[in-house]
């Protein structure tokens, strides 16, 4: 590891002003994934703006009956909140399928979306890798892709973009609040992390000297129910094969409202707008939910390794989507 | 904690602070320790290498044994991962700060008592991890596996074999003891 500076700012103006002086800075939060990324020689700030500290700690329910969540709150007091627990249990079951009781303990819910990928080449600095290197290439195209990417990847990139914890706000229509140097704004959870194109190395839309500051919630749907699904090689702590987060409000039968995310087959979170176009107004049957989900997955691309992923997604949505019906007709 | 002899060397003829390195004080098994460090050094590397404390394992290096697993102001965390400069105040509980005496804390004599163990060489991560996990269940805390609505109003969640093993799934036992591991968790789980 190269040495570096460490520095605690004492607010987000000062963290956000010395990250935009200093390039060859990078901001810490838990460190669960950057630390590590440094061992590896992936990452080699000169500088650790520690932002663990600042007052972004809290979650505080919003005017409009939403929640807002400080960038540093810890991955497992969000999945332990009241609130969070009884309206957005699909959050909360996303940031307990995710890591290990000690790596929830440290990571923070602006660090987790800021995690990088996986993929064993990126994480491999003798390996080429157009993420980490650009221009050097992408082995996992003929390589070990098996848990990459079967959705949106492109001739410079198949990685797959490993947090639970984005899926479940992807489906939840969550805003990234960001404070940089330019000032303020908040981008959609569906557009915070992109597709690789042919610029991989940018996982989001973050621009430099961007801080997360915190992650709203709007309100629930009106008599939705939510849950998170994953599956994965054991059965516990490992990351997603693929993954899916799935809101559905169920009225006389039919489908009133669904939203969907998958995780483990992109490069992010994948809203899947083309099932939810099947899913609304449609009769609330296995059936319907076959259809969304093959609707969406006709746009996937397996690579040579990682076809099963596609069925893996299709049955999870079905199944998700099955028990959400389930529970609303419970519920009366 | 008198019975611990430190073994400090901050004090052998190290650098002072400069831009990569820092002054600062952990609090650690009820003792205040001031150390200069290196920023690069992980909390584990300072309790194994500058504070004598080898009780916390270094395993893969990288989070993925848990080996490393000590309190950091009464939660879980993987402290090779943890950059000591970052921990500065905390208060920091190994191993080796679980005994009162010579009288073994009840997670130590449960995992005598089951044989959970073979190497021994996870054990101190393993029973760190089951202190923190306890607290986190008394307090309420669901796991992936806890039903949805168990203890919403706030009481503890109850631990069952099964929701041990989910929540101790950061800890990885080469040798295997899995099983009695897990009972000699439930013998101290309430």
């Amino acid at each position: 590891m190269k040495p570096f500076a460490y520095l605690r700012p004492g607010s987000v103006a000062e963290a956000v002003r010395v990250s935009a002086e200093r390039p060859e800075s990078h901001f810490l939060g838990g460190g669960t994934n950057l630390v590590d990324l440094m061992k590896l020689g992936v990452e080699s700030p000169g500088l650790l703006i520690d932002v663990s500290r600042l007052p972004l700690d809290l979650v505080t329910p919003t005017d409009d009956g939403g929640l807002r969540i400080g960038a540093t709150v810890r991955n497992s007091d969000l999945a332990a909140h009241p609130v969070v627990r009884e309206r957005y249990p699909a959050l909360s079951q996303a940031l307990l399928a995710g890591a290990s009781g000690q790596l929830r303990n440290a990571a923070t819910t602006g660090g987790n979306l800021l995690q990088r990928t996986r993929c064993p080449y990126f994480q491999d600095t003798s390996k080429p890798c157009n993420k980490r290197a650009p221009g050097t290439g992408c082995p996992a195209r003929e390589g070990a892709h098996r848990d990459l990417a079967v959705l949106g990847h492109s001739p410079d990139c198949v990685a797959t973009q490993p947090s639970d914890m984005a899926v479940a706000l992807a489906a939840l229509d969550a805003t990234v609040h960001l404070h940089g140097p330019e000032g303020e704004r908040a981008v959609s959870a569906t557009e915070f992390h992109r597709l690789p194109g042919d610029n991989p190395d940018q996982d989001t839309v973050i621009r430099p000297g961007e801080l997360i500051t915190e992650v709203v919630l709007p309100p629930p749907a009106e008599g939705a129910f939510s849950l998170y699904r994953k599956a994965r090689d054991r059965a516990s702590y490992a990351f997603a094969l693929a993954s899916v987060a799935a809101v559905l409000t169920v009225r006389d039968g039919r489908v009133a409202h669904a939203a969907l995310a998958f995780g483990g087959l992109a490069h992010r979170p994948w809203r899947a707008r083309a099932a939810e176009d099947v899913l609304r107004g449609a009769p609330a049957t296995e059936e319907t939910f076959a259809r969304a989900a093959d609707a969406e997955l006709a746009a996937a691309e397996p690579l040579r390794d990682n076809g099963f992923k596609v069925a893996l997604a299709r049955n999870l949505a079905v199944g998700a989507l099955a028990e959400l019906t389930a529970r609303a007709d419970r519920s009366g | 904690m008198d019975t611990i002899a430190w073994r400090d060397v901050t004090d052998a003829g190290e650098p002072p602070p400069s831009d990569d390195r820092s002054t600062f004080t952990l609090h650690i098994n009820g003792s205040d320790r001031k150390l200069t460090l290196d920023h690069r050094t992980t909390l584990l590397d300072a309790l194994r290498e500058h504070l004598g404390l080898t009780g916390a394992k270094k395993g893969c290096d990288h989070g993925q044994c848990g080996a490393c697993t000590v309190l950091v102001d009464g939660r879980r965390v993987n402290s090779c991962l943890l950059l000591a400069v970052a921990q500065e105040g905390a208060h920091i509980t190994t191993i080796e700060g679980l005994a009162d005496g010579d009288r073994l804390h009840p997670l130590q004599e449960a995992f005598l008592e089951r044989d959970a163990l073979q190497c021994g060489y996870c054990t101190p991560g393993q029973i760190c991890s089951a202190l923190g996990m306890l607290d986190e269940a008394a307090d309420g805390s669901p796991s992936y596996v806890t039903e949805p609505g168990t203890a919403a109003a706030g009481g503890p969640v109850p631990l069952d074999a099964e929701e041990i093993r989910e929540r101790m799934s950061g800890n990885l036992c080469r040798c295997g003891a899995y099983p009695r591991i897990v009972e000699a968790i439930e013998d101290v789980a309430p």
